[in-house]
């Protein structure tokens, strides 16, 4: 059982001439089982929700809550909203020059675990994380994002999701960027990941497209820092017929 | 005038960074500290190396060498005409003028050596000076590593001639006492399609002051030149290269790593490039990274390129210098990786592309055991510091 509850977040950005205020009163949700899809507009904070809550120096919480199966996630540093059960696919993966996928992915598992996983288990485990990714084993000998395609990068997102199998998992626009054929791979492998029933999943898009591959249990439109609608999936086939426009408008 | 100053470089130029070579150490007068070459240098730390005076001893050898490696020693008088160049410094030409007699190393042609030269040579304390000349014969295939120990001063002269076709692994480990200064000059000649890798290891010592000058004695040759240090308070580590693209089709590599602690560690770090009108067709790139662990470390980076014929593949630069990357550990921390592990994965990272390379456990291990201990530190200053 996995509820991820967000409580009216208000979140500071800090910036070179000095805080701005991105986040102003977000409310979510996410039941074990579920998947909330938030979509909106270039700059509408989508990205701030999602680094805020995995606890990016950038970001400031300036009020509210976040709470992850009762465990109050603000009041954690980054690494401990990790091991607390809180997975981020991030939009642009950093690339860590020297570590390989392997000693990266043994190393969070170790910590997550807290102890090492079986040597003989876990490299089968690995190859085939990447295996249903379409990332060939070398990957895992290869340097942590350093090299990879765009396409590439997602992917083992992706394939971290399936390993290390967190409670909730927060998706940035993992979607952008992705030619067809990438999007479903990455699409099946959240679906699997779903299919578990009990895990909490926060899906940021920018597209609707990648709606045709997962189904969303609810739909958020997320303007100006804050949801300012809810639905179903009709509520994006009512975006990607009208666009945000209407909902810009409404939040000035 | 729209002709660029470059079209009318005269070939005869050396480089414009660069004073004349010479045997003379009259022509190398004390320094002052304004000199380009010196500005960056402690110089009442290096007075042992400045210093005219009678012969030095060398430092005491260990090295078991294979069959066929011979060792020989000649005079000192025959050094300029068994060198690859002049001295192009006060160190090295000191160095030369005040060491006993010139070590001749000789690997002969189309030997492959499966197992690695190691020499190591100690410092027992006081002043030092060598000559050494290594020469490697046409196609052979050797790794040579050179450990230095101990503490007091070393001045040294190196020439190392690469035969055509030859693959040469030269590792440096300077891993002296705290107290130990360490300066000198290797001037590398890389023969005809000759692939030649160096790695420079700064590990201990007060000061050391390192110039390697590589050149081609023909078409064809490449060079990779890494290096890797670690600074620790009052140190000061100085690594100065220059690659003299004088031929065709070659192709350099340079790539220093450092990271910086404590109080007045300092690191200089000059790579210097001179692509010649004769160097059509050439690939170049050097590149220094500086990762800064505490308050209180300066990093000194300067990469120079002189480019006189555009009929090249390549030529780039890029220096970088800075704390830790932010946004690598948010990555890890992600994923659940606690921060302190973060940082040595991060740390063992930088360093690791270089000391992969190296091919010789024994000094891979050396050079990991290294990094664990400046993490330690590491972490021990930064916890006394908050």
């Amino acid at each position: 059982m996995s509820k991820l509850v967000i409580s009216d977040l208000h979140v500071d950005v800090l910036t070179e001439e000095g805080p701005k205020h991105i986040l102003k009163g977000v409310n979510l949700t996410i039941n074990p089982g579920e998947v909330h899809a938030i979509m909106g507009p270039n700059g509408s904070g989508k990205s701030t929700l999602a680094y805020s809550i995995a606890g990016h120096p950038k970001y400031e919480i300036t009020s509210g809550s976040v709470t992850l199966d009762g465990i109050e996630l603000t009041e954690l540093t980054v690494d401990e909203r990790g091991r607390a059960g809180l997975f981020l696919a991030m939009q642009y993966p950093v690339e860590v020059p020297g570590v390989s996928v392997a000693n990266f992915l043994r190393t969070a598992k170790t910590a997550l675990d807290g102890q090492a996983p079986k040597v003989r288990t876990w490299v089968k485990d690995v190859e085939a994380a990447l295996g249903r990714m379409q990332l060939d084993k070398s990957f895992s000998s290869r340097s942590v994002n350093e090299g990879f395609s765009g396409g590439e990068k997602k992917r083992h997102e992706i394939a971290q999701l399936e390993l290390l199998n967190p409670k909730a998992a927060i998706l940035d626009e993992t979607d952008s960027g992705l030619d067809i054929d990438a999007l479903r791979v990455v699409s099946d492998g959240v679906n699997r990941y779903t299919a578990q029933g009990d895990r909490a999943v926060m899906l940021i898009t920018h597209y609707t497209r990648i709606l045709r591959y997962i189904e969303p249990t609810f739909v958020h439109v997320f303007v100006d820092g804050r949801i300012v609608a809810d639905g179903g999936r009709e509520l994006a086939d009512k975006l990607e017929a009208e666009g945000y426009e209407s909902y810009v408008a409404l939040a000035k | 005038m729209t002709t660029p100053n470059v079209a009318g470089a005269v070939e005869t130029i050396a480089s414009h960074l660069h004073p004349s070579p010479s045997w003379n150490v009259s022509d190398h007068p004390m320094p002052t500290g304004l000199e380009e070459i010196w500005r960056f240098t402690p110089l009442e730390r290096i007075q042992a190396l400045l210093s005219e005076g009678g012969t030095l001893p060398g430092l005491a050898a260990d090295c078991d060498l294979p069959t066929g490696v011979e060792l020989t020693s000649a005079p000192i008088a025959d050094l300029p005409k068994l060198a690859v160049e002049p001295p192009v410094d006060r160190v090295a030409a000191l160095a030369a003028a005040r060491a006993k007699e010139v070590a001749v190393l000789r690997i002969p042609a189309e030997v492959e050596l499966a197992e690695p030269i190691v020499y190591t040579g100690t410092c027992a304390g006081g002043a030092t000076a060598e000559a050494l000349v290594l020469e490697v014969g046409a196609h052979a295939r050797a790794n040579l590593v050179m450990v230095f120990k101990g503490s007091g001063s070393y001045a040294a002269k190196y020439d190392v001639r690469i035969g055509d076709g030859a693959e040469v692994n030269l590792v440096y480990v300077n891993d002296w006492d705290d107290d130990a200064v360490h300066g000198g000059q290797i001037s590398l000649l890389v023969g005809r399609d000759a692939r030649v890798r160096t790695v420079q290891a700064s590990l201990g010592g007060d000061v050391i002051r390192l110039q390697e000058n590589a050149r081609f004695a023909g078409p064809g040759g490449e060079i990779e030149q890494f290096g890797l240090y670690f600074v620790d308070a009052g140190q000061h580590v100085q690594h100065r290269l220059f690659v003299d693209h004088n031929a065709p089709k070659c192709r350099s590599n340079v790539d220093y790593r450092g990271a910086l602690q404590g109080e007045g560690a300092n690191s200089v770090w000059i790579g210097d490039v001179l692509i010649r009108k004769a160097a059509e067709g050439i690939e170049t790139y050097e590149a220094n990274k500086n990762l800064v662990l505490t308050d209180g470390c300066r990093a000194d980076s300067v990469p120079n390129l002189e480019i006189e014929t555009g009929e090249i593949e390549g030529a780039g630069h890029s220096s970088t210098t800075g704390r830790f990357d932010d946004l690598q550990l948010f990555y890890l921390r992600a994923r659940g990786i606690p921060e302190a592990e973060a940082r040595r994965l991060v740390v063992h990272g930088f360093f690791n592309d270089i000391i992969r390379r190296i091919g010789v456990p024994a000094v891979e291990e050396r050079l990991q055991e290294q990094v664990e201990k400046e993490l330690t530190l590491a972490a021990q200053a930064m916890g006394e510091g908050q």
